[in-house]
């Protein structure tokens, strides 16, 4: 009983941390979809392109972790803008299913253009930190772990802040709610979504390096997996649902170290799309989704 | 104050508006009346930038804003109550007319409005926390109003404001709309109640399938044969 108890509570922190980066990454999801109603599917890329900022960034420049973070969360908000505007903004008045097309392509673009600049070899992410390991009793956490998870939860801190109590984040939750009405206010949208595009993508990228540091390695093509999983862990939360991406994300992390430590880990990607089956069916709006309110 | 020349425009091949001209000057109420489906929207929408004309002309304040993105316009001091309120829901009633305030960058100006907005509609403020989907339909209105006035319009359009309200309310709100023309707001007022309309308006046009086919003082409307059978009930 007590080796149960002890290796439960080891299952859920490692499901915490890695939860944490799929919820950093379903958040831009979430607030893209909750802008133009597109599902971005090259939003993985992002966090592929996120984490060879952070790997160039200490690598090639030398930086230590905090600036090489903020680096990469730059250099992928500037890269979600430009996608943004060059992708997806001439198709705003497109079909849906045209510009879901467009992000397709997008994807592809991003993962093979890296493949041909930095050879599809994935690359050692270099140790920043000490791998210092903290023993609590039988648990253990190690010195990334508590990395990403202080990184998450001030990530998360900060755009709540942002969403809930500045004047950009205002006029998001406006613009989502109601595009034309948020015109009428006088409210530039195309700015507002690429503030949208910007922020999502900044939080991707911090994933991306998270990643980096947790796993040590990195490819181009390291952005389809978790893409989708955190696509899963924000519909799972319900998606445009801010707070739903958060705990969307948390719940997919811990669900997998769950089985991956009681049943196997071969089970463990099969356990996302299980979770992804079971809310389509039973709750389609998300656990956090209300009834769908349909504009008239 | 504001001149609409000759505009025609059109949803993909639906022609909504057929050649429309019309003018509001400084400090009058305009009604534009017309039963459903007759383009008075369109005519908004088309004002405000939400749509382009593919023909003619709109001048305000002696410029052209044919054309110009619609949060352009609302910075010049032209700014729209949408027709069905459109508040908001998902944001408290303080946020939404901060939502109001967007185009505006001075704070005691702002705060000085929001007084005033808070006074003119006291319900509003007992619910300032409240979330907007939660008011009952004419606090909505009271809110689209109130979150259209915080821009410090000078020309303000309004689009059904009675629509769905009880008779007491609407009353109140028109009440209000003579208020707000009287505290130097001038007013596009569109409306299916052309009774109601009528008697705060100072001019009014019809509106038929896209063509204006009356237009004079309020007066005159109001006892026009035609006007009366129409829209006035006889
Ligand atoms: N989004 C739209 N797409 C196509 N046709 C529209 C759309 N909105 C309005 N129309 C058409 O344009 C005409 C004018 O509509 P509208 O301006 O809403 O009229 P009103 O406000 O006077 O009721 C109507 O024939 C209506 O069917
Ligand atoms: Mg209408």
């Amino acid at each position: 009983m007590d080796t149960f108890f002890g290796q439960l509570c080891q299952q859920l922190i490692n499901g915490i941390s890695l939860g944490s980066i799929y919820a950093l990454i379903a958040l831009g999801y979430t607030m893209i979809y909750g802008i133009i109603k597109l599902i971005n599917f090259a939003h993985g890329d992002i966090y592929m392109l996120g984490a060879y900022l952070g790997f160039f960034a200490t690598t090639a420049l030398g930086l230590s972790f905090f600036p090489a973070i903020i680096f990469a969360m730059v250099g992928a908000a500037l890269a979600g803008i430009i996608i943004e505007r060059v992708a997806y903004r001439p198709m705003r008045n497109a079909p849906r299913i045209a510009i879901l097309i467009t992000a397709i392509g997008v994807s592809f673009f991003l993962e093979y253009t890296m493949i041909l600049f930095v050879s599809p070899q994935p690359r050692t992410f270099p140790s920043i930190f000490a791998a210092t390991v903290y023993n609590m009793g039988p648990l253990v956490m190690n010195s990334q772990q508590l990395v990403i998870l202080i990184s998450a939860i001030i990530l998360m801190t900060v755009l709540t802040y942002i969403v809930n109590k500045t004047k950009a984040g205002k006029a998001m939750r406006a613009v989502s709610f109601d595009a034309d009405a948020a015109r009428l206010m006088g409210i530039d949208i195309d700015r507002v979504i690429s503030t949208t595009f910007a922020l999502g993508s900044a939080l991707a990228a911090a994933g991306g390096v998270l990643v980096g540091v947790y796993y040590n390695s990195i490819d181009p093509l390291m952005g389809m997996m978790p893409g989708l999983k955190a696509f899963v862990a924000a519909v799972l939360g319900g998606i445009g649902i801010i707070p739903g991406a958060m705990i969307g994300g948390i719940i997919l992390g811990v669900v997998e170290a769950l089985v991956s430590g009681f049943i196997s880990s071969t089970f463990r990607d099969a356990a996302a799309f299980a979770i992804l089956i079971l809310i389509l069916l039973y709750k389609p709006t998300g656990l956090l989704g209300k009834n769908v309110r349909e504009k008239v | 104050m504001l001149q609409v020349k000759d505009i025609n425009v059109y949803y993909g091949a639906i022609h909504a508006i057929k050649g429309i001209s019309l003018e509001v000057s400084d400090g009058e109420i305009v009604a534009l009346i017309g039963s459903n489906g007759a383009g008075k929207s369109t005519t908004l929408r088309t004002i405000s930038g939400l749509m382009k004309p593919k023909s003619g002309s709109i001048i305000y304040d002696d410029k052209d804003i044919t054309g110009k993105p619609a949060h352009k316009i609302v910075s010049m001091g032209l700014c729209q109550v949408p027709e069905g309120r459109r508040v908001f829901a998902n944001m408290t009633v303080l946020e939404n007319l901060e939502m109001g305030a967007y185009t505006r960058k001075d704070k005691d100006g702002i705060a000085r409005d929001m007084k005033k907005v808070f006074e003119s509609f006291p319900r509003l403020l007992e619910r300032k926390e409240q979330l907007a989907g939660t008011l009952s339909g004419g606090e909505q209105q009271m809110l689209a109003m109130g979150r259209a006035l915080m821009s410090k319009p000078k020309l303000l359009l309004m689009d059904e404001p009675s629509m769905g309200l009880a008779p007491l309310l609407v009353k109140e709100i028109f009440n209000i709309i003579k208020e707000i023309n009287a505290s130097g707001t001038t007013i596009l007022l569109v409306e299916q109640n052309a009774n109601m309309a009528l008697s705060i308006a100072d001019k009014a046009y019809v509106l038929e399938t896209g063509r204006i086919t009356l237009s004079g003082t309020a007066k005159e409307l109001a006892s026009s044969e035609a006007v009366r059978k129409a829209y006035l009930g006889g």
